[in-house]
């Protein structure tokens, strides 16, 4: 499952945007917001997901458990 | 405070002063076991001369040009790689702007027009400085696109730049090439066992760190990245935050360790903390230093290096004179509106007239200080003065968002500090009419210098204890002051006064609100 961002709690900092390998996180309306489609949980590039790491306030980045893990996927 | 020489009579001739610049040996952090001779209040004669060129008209660098030049913050590094407890990232770094400020995000395009457009309109704004609102090392791309920018477009402008320090090592080269001669460092501490306190967690090399071990990699990173600003002639200041319980008495540490490391300015701030800033601090209650906590730390490094006293810990994208700030007038919107024309030989036409204006000043001082020769008394003490610039007694007190604090004796006036005593709607003092509030920011000081005051005030003030003087009004501050502190210990002399010193003063926690 890719990670995503609860935007009521974002400060639009852009610090995960820098950090993604995987250019997954763009800035919109002063907010970031993660493409399910490219994230990869960091898989293949680092142990921890650099977003989570990076960002500022605690519990804004979060597994969506709405999607399948990455590699699950197809 | 060491004051420029009272037997140069004819200090105006500039000619003359080239010559004294050039016979000075340098200053203090040159080393050396002797004080160091040139505090942020310090003049031509007390600097090397290529020191002197670098900072005298910059705002930050040098206390007396802080009355004349102006500075402006572009708010374009959003992102932050570390964890201050005193730091809320709802709004912008609180090492360098006040906590709870938001500044307006531009993209480095925007920041160069905004530059440029406010360069035009206020001539004496000399200098450009991304000081956040995260960390401008944090977001490398944004920070040095807007510095190429404004590098090609308007040399004459000095840029810098204040950072944590965590990623400075990697960009030192790069600062060198865009020609920021003009750096600053934020450290707390050199000792990881006081860092874990203040720093929760670091983000480096992919990693998250917590505890010491965060700590001791900032302090590594930070040591490091001041000694190769130093190394390659950059001027650096060193910003501290005093934490009473945390830090406080550390910080004296500190002041040794940047100063061997040839930092060239020292700037300690006060802790500003309150519950509804949602900080760390701000919620476990953790409170800043008094005025005088302040003043005596202050003043006990001051031996050891040139102190800055006059930061006021402005906003990501303030516009204009330290303590006055015209962003208002050059929001995204309107700029992107206007036609700029850059004119750098406008600008250096009034940057002349400015330097004439602060000639004068220095010449008003000096003559009234000749006065004061001869005079002796232990007596010291601090006044208040209401001022828009110029180093003139120029403001109306109700007017006035903040005084600015002179320390008189027998030496002469000496700036030691200003009080913000603007809206603080929120800081905690409730139902308290503003004129309380201060009152209590003032306690400490014998007088306070307005060019205006109203009848009720007036006598509050005088029921408090501080004197309301304005009979200087448009007077050059300095002058004004040694004139009425000669008056003064006349009446002590006399026997028509008695000295009597004054309490502590407060200094302002609460949440900036007002538009400034
Ligand atoms: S988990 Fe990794 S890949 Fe996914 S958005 Fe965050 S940084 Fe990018
Ligand atoms: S790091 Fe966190 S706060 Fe900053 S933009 Fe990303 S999600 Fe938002
Ligand atoms: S925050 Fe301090 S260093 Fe920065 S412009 Fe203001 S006074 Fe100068």
């Amino acid at each position: 499952m890719p990670l995503k961002i609860i935007d009521t709690q974002c400060t639009g900092c852009q610090a995960c945007e820098q950090e993604c390998p995987n250019v997954a996180i763009s800035s919109k309306n002063g907010v970031c917001i993660i493409n399910p489609k490219k994230c990869t949980e960091c898989l293949g590039h680092y142990d921890t997901q650099q977003c989570v790491a990076v960002c500022p306030v605690e519990n804004t980045i979060v597994f969506d458990d709405s999607l399948p893990r990455y590699q699950l996927r197809a | 405070m060491q004051l420029l020489p009272i037997d140069a009579s004819n200090q105006g001739k500039l000619d003359q002063v080239m010559q004294q610049m050039a016979d000075h040996k340098g200053c203090g952090t040159t080393g050396g076991s002797g004080k160091s001779s040139c505090g942020s209040g310090a003049g031509p004669n007390d600097m090397a001369p290529e020191i002197w060129e670098k900072v005298k008209n910059h705002p930050c660098y040098s206390e007396e040009a802080h009355h004349h030049y102006a500075r402006m913050h572009v708010a374009v590094a959003p992102a932050c790689n570390i964890q201050c407890n005193y730091c809320n990232r709802k709004y912008d770094c609180a090492n360098e702007s006040r906590p709870g400020v938001v500044s307006e995000k531009l993209t480095p395009e925007q920041a160069s027009k905004k530059v440029l457009a406010v360069a035009s309109a206020i001539p004496q704004m000399t200098v450009l400085g991304i000081a956040g609102p995260g960390d401008p090392l944090a977001n490398p791309e944004k920070t040095f696109k807007t510095f190429e920018l404004i590098y090609k477009t308007a040399p004459d402008i000095k840029l810098c730049l204040s950072t944590n320090g965590l990623m400075l090592p990697d960009h030192v080269d790069t600062i060198a090439k865009f020609k920021v001669d003009h750096v600053t460092i934020t450290i707390n501490m050199v000792d990881p066992e006081i860092g874990q306190y203040i720093y929760p967690w670091i983000f480096y090399n992919h990693k998250r760190y917590t505890g010491v071990e965060a700590a001791r990699i900032l302090h590594e990173r930070q040591m490091l990245g001041l000694e190769m600003l130093t190394e390659r002639g950059i001027l650096c200041k060193v910003n501290s935050v005093m934490i009473p319980g945390v830090n406080d008495k550390h910080l004296v540490e500190v002041n040794r360790a940047v100063k061997s490391r040839g930092a060239f300015l020292h700037n300690i701030m006060p802790l500003i903390s309150a519950p509804e800033h949602g900080t760390v601090f701000g919620m476990t209650g953790q409170r800043g230093p008094t005025a005088q906590e302040l003043k005596a730390l202050q003043d006990s490094c001051e031996g050891e290096m040139n102190m800055m006293r006059h930061c006021r810990q402005c906003r990501a994208d303030a516009v204009g004179l330290l303590g006055e700030d015209r962003s208002a007038e050059f929001t995204t919107e309107k700029i992107m509106g206007m036609e700029v024309q850059y004119d750098s030989d406008a600008r250096k036409a009034y940057q002349s007239k400015v330097e004439v204006e602060r000639q004068a000043k220095v010449e008003a001082k000096q003559e009234e200080l000749r006065g004061l020769a001869g005079e002796s008394s232990d007596i010291h003490l601090l006044i208040a003065v209401a001022t828009k610039g110029s180093g003139l007694v120029n403001e109306h007190f109700g007017h006035a968002k903040e005084f600015q604090i002179y320390e008189l004796s027998t030496a002469g006036a000496k700036f030691v500090g200003h009080r913000r005593v603007d809206l603080y709607c929120q800081g905690g003092y409730g139902e308290e009419d503003s004129l309380a509030t201060i009152i209590r920011a003032i306690n400490d000081c014998h007088a306070v210098f307005v060019a205006k005051i109203g009848g009720c005030p007036k006598a509050d003030l005088t029921q408090a204890g501080i004197e309301p003087v304005e009979e200087f009004a448009g007077q050059f501050i300095e002058k004004s002051a040694i004139t009425w502190f000669k008056a003064y210990l006349e009446k002590v002399k006399t026997g028509a006064l008695t000295h009597q010193p004054r309490g502590d003063a407060q200094i302002r926690q609460g949440a900036f609100l007002a538009a400034a």
